[in-house]
């Protein structure tokens, strides 16, 4: 197997602070892997990274043959404004933004594959409903119509299933495993063990440093979950530069 | 008698036709400008910028007099540079949109008032503040057309970024749609609307053109576009009746027009099919699904 993005010595801070502390590895092409960890303990911020909306403060991600921009993004909800004025069918469309950039119209395509996108999610029928009158199931639900919609090699989720009755998890789970096995990489941030270990088949533990990654039933041991629960959450304000960043590459600060 | 009331005004003295027309052409602008403004949460982000343009107009003024092209370019600079400066530090720093836009447009006008002063108090100045809409000339109705024609044209290229950007920033970034650059350009265009809207309604009531229709527009329409247009039609019905007003009641044309657009505003939330307050308060049969 061959990876399709790679983490060489990635550390990324807040204001020198790391979220992230010198973490090697990679994700394999076509795997499907659960990044978990303790609250604070860089998960958001390393898939952000990922995505290219963070810059690394020191090492660098290597994504072979993909620009960030084709990777498939599903933020934490409290990003979104679900109060605003557009459609259902709309905001499965935006899925194709790298189609049909500022100016191209939906070709009959394009709408073929919202259509059909509603209907695999189990939106059929909502396609001209304000997304504000949408349950927060159903909203998920359009969210990811939208990702099948993006049709990327590479798909990342944060926290997808927060506040989702469990009828809507399962149905969505399924279709992340679908994604798999049609042989797109698939991470996703989770918090529900049991969920990870019954359908995730590699796991990256995060707790600022490097818990453990790799297959699953492997790397979630009880002493790496221990580990992971045992971070410091808090940041030292008399840490010192850290030993391995005094050699280091150029300082730059975080947005 | 309705002729005499609504139309007359208009057809006997030009200086009324040239301000109905400017009223227009501010409307087609600032209606759709308002609407993105309400829609990405940055209503009072409108208020500041037309305070910040405050010492720019009274540098034009102190340097020209009562130029409304002296005026209107230094608005146009001063209120680009907090903008830009605003625009920067929210991107940059720890500081959100609203926060920086206060501490800029604070210190804009705490210069201007400072600049006015130094000529002492001065009759003219009322036109600074309130408008001086009756006394449009054609050359002042060629820049209010001009921008409203400059950002129809822009909002129509740039109108799918702003929406997704409006509803869904991230998402617009990780797709690589850009967001910062549209935000800049967005609030160029508030900027020249303002400018626009202040040569006719003056600093304080710029801004009541842009916003009060485009909040009546949310009660009267579902999407974007219709709102949009929803606001043009409000911001000229205002013009045209807030004039009359004026014209018949010998009240300053500024807030005259605005007081309409106010009162179109209120009508809106009471009476209008969107949201508006009769509609949830008259109860009505539930559907079966």
């Amino acid at each position: 197997m061959s990876a399709v993005i790679e983490t060489v010595d990635l550390t990324i801070a807040y204001d020198r602070h790391p979220a992230v502390h010198h973490v090697n590895g990679r994700f394999e092409a076509g795997s499907l892997t659960a990044v978990v960890g303790p609250n604070g303990g860089g998960k958001s911020t390393l898939v952000k990274t990922i995505v290219g909306l963070m810059a690394p403060a020191s090492g660098q991600i290597l994504r072979h043959g993909l620009a960030a921009a084709e990777i498939a993004y599903l933020p934490q909800q409290a990003d979104l404004d679900r109060s605003f004025p557009i459609s259902v069918f709309d905001t499965v469309l935006l899925g194709r933004w790298r189609r049909l950039g500022l100016f191209r119209g939906a070709s009959a395509q394009d709408r073929a594959a919202v259509v059909g996108a509603l209907a695999t999610v189990g939106l059929t029928g909502f396609e001209t409903r304000l997304i504000g009158t949408l349950s927060t199931g159903q909203f998920q639900r359009a969210l990811f119509a939208r990702l099948l919609v993006q049709d990327a090699r590479v798909i990342v989720l944060d926290e997808p299933f927060n506040a989702v009755d469990s009828n809507t998890t399962s149905d969505l789970v399924a279709l992340v495993t679908r994604w798999h096995q049609e042989g797109r990489t698939v991470i996703a941030v989770l918090h529900d063990i049991e969920q990870v270990r019954r359908h995730f088949p590699e796991t990256l533990v995060l707790a600022r440093e490097l818990i453990a990654w790799g297959p699953t039933a492997a790397v979630l041991t009880p002493e790496a979950l221990r580990r992971a629960r045992g971070m410091a959450e808090a940041w030292s304000r008399e840490a010192g530069v850290c030993s391995a960043a005094v050699a280091a590459a150029p300082l730059r600060r975080q947005a | 008698m309705i002729y005499a009331l609504l139309i007359e005004p208009f057809v006997d003295f030009a200086f009324m036709r040239r301000a109905l027309v400017a009223c227009f052409a501010l409307s087609l602008g600032c209606g759709p400008m308002g609407v993105m403004l309400m829609l990405r949460r940055m209503s009072l982000v409108g208020d500041a910028m037309s305070h910040a343009v405050l010492p720019g107009a009274a540098v034009g003024f102190l340097v020209a007099g009562l130029s409304l092209w002296a005026m209107g370019l230094g608005g146009l600079v001063a209120g680009l540079a907090v903008a830009l400066l605003a625009g920067l530090v929210t991107r940059t720093t720890a500081l959100k949109e609203d926060a920086s836009f206060a501490g800029f447009y604070l210190i804009s006008l705490a210069l201007g008032v400072i600049l006015v002063s130094t000529r002492g108090s001065n009759v003219d100045l009322l036109h600074v503040l309130f408008g001086t809409i009756l006394a449009v000339d054609p050359w002042s109705l060629i820049t209010v057309a001009a921008i409203a024609t400059l950002t129809l044209g822009i909002l129509a290229l740039i109108y799918r970024p702003l929406v997704v950007e409006a509803f869904d920033p991230s998402y617009l970034r990780a797709v690589g749609g850009g967001g910062g650059r549209w935000h800049i350009l967005f609030l160029v265009l508030v900027v020249l609307n303002l400018v626009a809207a202040f040569q006719a309604l003056g600093t304080l009531m710029a801004v009541g053109l842009m916003m009060l229709p485009a909040l009546a527009a949310r009660f009267l329409a579902r999407a974007v576009w219709s709102m949009a247009a929803a606001a043009m039609a409000v911001g000229a019905l205002s013009g045209w009746l807030g004039l009359l007003v004026s014209y018949h009641y010998d009240l300053p044309s500024g807030p005259a027009i605005i007081l309409v657009a106010g009162i179109c505003y209120v009508s809106a939330m009471v009476f209008g099919p969107v949201d508006g307050v009769l509609r949830r308060l008259l109860p009505r049969r539930h559907l079966a699904a």
